[in-house]
């Protein structure tokens, strides 16, 4: 393996893995570059943003040092603060913008969703790895059930985007650890068959008309197709080459919505042009590709299925932010994953690599390869 | 979970299912990116024309410019209508945040009238949205450097300088001029039924009155355009493409701005018209109507209170007397009576009538009284046009007979418009039988041709027919059309008008001409001349003929008595003229309404001011010229 070469000896001692964070540092650059553009250059959103990115990154160092038997010891525990605080959120929250997802412990507010997104995957992968693979059955329905409790608090809040991905990261974990084939045909026959049950007696009204907006959102270009329709403008009217960095009209003369935040990819299509879309799809592929090849290298089952999550879910991530602006998924609040103007997904995306990387550095894989 | 289940495990068959469920996972991954990357692909390189184009409706704005009007000069190059920067306070409601208190605090600074607000609330509901709104027009320095020191108090508000229609020379000369004010739903249907709304997509006045209106199509010029680039909220970013309008073309008219002011103040608080003219071309040098008013008021936005004034006055300002008011032309249009009389050989320049001081129709007891109580003795055609006998008239009238009188009268044009280039103009009266018929249903009755020889009964011309009328004497016939404008300016060339001329008055004996000509020199130049005293010791010949309308009759023993009846029954005075006597430069008609006075004691001295100062005008211009 490459990090036994000399050169790679003091970051595999740092517990760094030379590939990933390269790869995570483009993004970073390309993060700034975009919010300062997004923000209609505003520097001084830059320069936080820029400080939250080392903030995250130095975050991510520390986690990769701690020693992995202590993550898993830390995983229920975690999960256990996690739901207390998301009991507290339902409680207690504040509330913003329609939504109650913070809580006021007296020194700080707090997100308690992010804790959940590496609680989740941590404990479930802990709850199936201590019985091996594949799982029995029992095995399988207590994890699920243990995955739904903070997914279906999360949904309550309501915060649809955190919850499919908190669930998306248990689901995955399940996943990699064998569920049988039958069991996954047998879910997604279900699903599918409750979508019209869904539908018919299940939805609201104003729910209904979200869902058909989503599939023709010329239907109401002013209202609440207006954010997918200038969106797609944006990416559209980009072409190949792109408009050129911070000429973009779309986003300059803010006729785009959310453009720093959810939305901050319709802004560097439209800018960097299909050009600069392969290039960052290539880096996220990259990174999901690494983190993939840690996930099979690990060599407990905890590791495995932890480090399989993380990456399956950094990949929902981008595929349901860029499939929203893009038109292909509906609109849930997703942002695109360390790019999006914001600290808190940023801190977290981060923590979840910080693991990546004590996986990837833990010693005894090393000895082995 | 504390028994060891570890022991059994296989790690190799664990290790195996985990890699075949990364290996899927990683074809799930493989597929998901080429589902996003074609979508980009359907997006960025097949939709991306439409999106394209999309993108640039969002953003690119088409904002029309309006041009400049064309500035009107008169014949010595003075500006006499002009566009002028005011600065006014403009305010963009949608982006002052508090528009009431932001409102309420502007009133305060700038002492603005509760009627100001009124205005405000009133020009908004005319502007599109994010288009700025007129708050206070005409800011003085004062208000503008107020403003301007608490301007960042005030965002949304600012000062803008517009150009506005400016008349420098105001009342003396609005008749001819006219104005222009802001349009209206009545000229937007107009302009949408000639198909030029489009080129007024940006403007924000036009020509309602005179000149401005008659040559509205010349000053106007042509629309421009700009493409800007907006945001969202509809500020503009910056200017794309500009498509610069085309400016209206200067009018140079034939009108002499000191005469015009002269005449003007000449009338002093009487109310009625003077008109001079040059018979050969019918340019028009001076055209006052009074009362008037200020053109600035309409071309700055008049108020309700003002524009009703006017319209209620009594004296009526609005009347443009010199095209639209129809007056008696009592004795000024003998010479013409006259002409036709010689023409009809009814009477012949020697011909000699008695007058007694009265005209009675024969087996009728009515007398139709001269002027002059106890008469003028022998009269022929010369004396009675020199002395303005109108016994000598009476009787040619009745024995020419009103068919007659009508048919010669509307070849000099009286009962017609005169077709002078503004469209205010009335075509009077020159009654007939067959007017009367459908006017009254009444048959004629012979004593009202009586009346008509000396230009009174229903006869009525205004003061522009009279000038023509009186053009034709002087030109032996020649029937010029009044016109105000001499050129149009066309880049770097004055493209002069046309000069237009009617259908000669064509006489069997053309010396008619010279004797009628000759009585009117002789009015001024004779000492029996009812113009004589008028014209004592001018250095210039003239000719002319006095004219004292009734605009009441008065009964058969009443004694007309100018300073005891009511003000609006006095006598109209008026006056044509000519000069110099020998081809003449010049003619003069002088309508006063209701005047303490005859035509020769209070027109006649007016004409002789007005020439006097013409003539040193023209001397002054004649120097200038030779040096």
């Amino acid at each position: 393996m490459r990090s036994a070469e000399p050169n790679n000896r003091w970051l595999q001692r740092l517990h760094i893995d030379g590939q990933l964070f390269v790869a995570l540092i483009v993004l970073g650059v390309i993060s700034a570059f975009t919010v300062y553009s997004a923000s209609g250059q505003d520097w001084g959103m830059t320069q936080r943003q820029i400080i939250r990115i080392g903030i995250a990154f130095t975050g991510m160092l520390v986690i990769a040092q701690i020693p992995l038997s202590t993550i898993e010891r830390f995983s229920l525990p975690l999960f256990a603060l996690g739901v207390v605080l998301l009991l507290g959120v339902l409680l207690f929250g504040e509330s913003s913008k329609g939504a109650q997802r913070w809580l006021n412990i007296g020194v700080a507010t707090i997100q308690p969703s992010e804790i959940m997104k590496l609680a989740v995957p941590m404990t479930v992968a802990w709850f199936i790895a201590e019985q091996g693979l594949p799982p029995t059955k029992r095995r399988l329905a207590a994890a699920f059930i243990l995955l739904m409790i903070p997914t279906l608090m999360i949904a309550k809040q309501p915060d649809l985007g955190t919850s499919i991905l908190i669930a998306s990261s248990g689901i995955f974990v399940l996943f990699l650890a064998g569920i049988s084939w039958r069991l996954i045909s047998f879910f997604a026959v279900s699903i599918g068959a409750f979508i019209p049950i869904l539908w018919m007696f299940l939805m609201r009204d104003y729910q209904r008309q979200r869902v058909l907006t989503f599939l023709n959102p010329e239907s109401d270009p002013l209202g609440a197709g207006y954010q997918i329709i200038q969106s797609k403008i944006a990416i559209g009217s980009g072409g190949v080459e792109g408009k050129g960095w911070l000429q973009g009209t779309q986003s300059q003369l803010e006729f785009l919505p959310e453009r720093h935040t959810d939305f901050i990819f319709s802004v560097f299509s439209e800018e960097f042009g299909l050009v600069g879309v392969i290039g960052l799809f290539a880096v996220y592929g990259f990174i999901i590709f690494r983190g993939l090849i840690i996930a099979m290298r690990a060599q407990k089952v905890y590791q495995k299925l932890l480090a399989g999550s993380l990456t399956l879910t950094f990949f929902v991530y981008v595929l349901v932010n860029i499939g929203m602006v893009s038109g292909l998924l509906p609109v849930v609040g997703v942002p695109l994953p360390l790019i999006s103007y914001g600290g808190t997904s940023m801190v977290t995306l981060l923590a979840g690599f910080g693991l990546l990387m004590a996986i990837a550095t833990n010693k005894r894989l090393v000895m082995h390869d | 979970m504390k028994h060891k289940r570890v022991t059994i495990r296989d790690h190799h068959a664990e290790a195996a299912l985990f890699a075949r469920r990364v290996f899927v996972s990683l074809i799930i991954v493989v597929a998901t990116f080429g589902v996003l990357l074609s979508n980009m692909y359907q997006l960025q390189v097949v939709e991306h024309q439409s999106l394209q184009t999309r993108s640039n409706d969002n953003r690119i704005k088409v904002v029309p410019l309006a041009p400049n009007r064309g500035l009107i000069y008169d014949r010595y190059g003075r500006i006499l209508a002009e566009n002028r920067p005011v600065l006014s306070l403009e305010v963009t409601p949608e982006k002052v945040a508090d528009l009431d208190h932001t409102l309420t605090q502007l009133q305060h600074i700038l002492q603005l009238t509760d009627d100001d607000i009124a205005q405000f609330h009133e020009n908004r509901r005319r502007e599109r949205r994010f288009n700025q709104v007129i708050l206070r027009d005409r800011l003085t320095e004062q208000q503008a450097a107020q403003f301007a020191a608490r301007q960042h108090e005030f965002p949304g508000v600012s000062i803008e300088a517009r150009l506005v229609r400016h008349y420098p020379y105001g009342e003396a000369i609005t008749h001819a001029l006219g104005y222009v004010a802001k349009i209206n739903s009545g000229d937007v249907a107009k302009l949408q039924e000639q198909g030029k709304s489009a080129n007024y997509a940006a403007t924000r006045v036009i020509g309602k009155l005179g000149i401005e209106r008659y040559y509205e199509e010349q000053l106007h010029g042509a629309i421009g355009f700009q493409q800007v680039e907006v945001d969202i909220h509809g500020r503009n970013i910056r200017t794309l493409s500009i498509d610069p309008p085309v400016p209206g073309q200067d009018l140079h008219l034939e009108l002499d701005v000191d005469l015009q002011q002269y005449a003007y103040e000449l009338l002093g608080e009487e109310r009625g018209s003077i008109i001079l003219m040059d018979p050969r071309d019918g340019a028009i040098r001076a055209m006052v109507s009074k009362p008037s008013y200020d053109p600035n008021w309409f071309a700055q936005g008049i108020s309700y209170a003002q524009y009703q004034g006017l319209l209620n006055s009594k004296h009526s300002p609005l009347l443009n007397r010199s095209t639209q008011g129809g007056y008696p032309p009592a004795s000024t249009v003998k010479p013409q009576i006259a002409v036709l009389g010689l023409e009809e050989g009814i009477i012949n320049s020697k011909t000699k009538i008695w007058d007694p001081g009265w005209f009675q129709i024969e087996g009728v007891d009515h007398r139709y009284r001269d002027w002059l109580a106890w008469g003028h003795g022998w009269v022929n055609v010369v004396d009675a046009i020199v002395e303005s006998c109108d016994t000598f008239y009476y009787e040619l009238a009745l024995k020419l007979g009103i068919d007659s009188i009508h048919d010669h009268m509307v070849k000099y044009g009286f009962g017609e418009r005169t077709g002078i280039d503004i469209a205010e103009e009335s075509a009077a009266v020159m009654p007939s039988r067959g007017w009367k018929r459908a006017r009254f249903n009444q048959p004629w009755y012979a004593g009202e041709t009586v009346s008509i020889g000396i230009g009174q009964s229903y006869w009525t011309t205004t003061p522009m027919q009279l000038a023509v009328g009186t053009a034709v004497v002087v030109n032996q016939g020649q029937r010029p059309v009044p016109r105000l404008l001499a050129a149009i300016q066309e880049g770097e060339v004055k493209l002069p008008a046309v000069v237009e001329s009617r259908e000669p008055v064509v006489l069997k004996n053309a010396n008619n001409w010279n004797i009628v000509k000759k009585a009117m020199d002789l009015t001024v130049s004779s000492i029996k001349g009812t113009a004589h005293s008028a014209f004592k010791d001018a250095n210039y010949t003239s000719g002319g003929k006095t004219g004292t309308a009734q605009v009441r009759s008065l009964g058969q023993e009443e004694e007309y008595n100018a300073e005891e009846i009511a003000e609006r029954y006095r006598d109209n005075a008026m006056y044509v003229g000519y000069a110099p006597a020998d081809n003449p430069e010049l003619v003069i008609v002088i309508a006063v309404e209701n005047a303490l006075g005859g035509g020769g004691s209070v027109a006649a001295p007016m004409a002789r001011k007005l020439l006097d100062f013409y003539f040193e005008q023209e001397q002054q211009h004649a120097q200038r010229r030779a040096e």
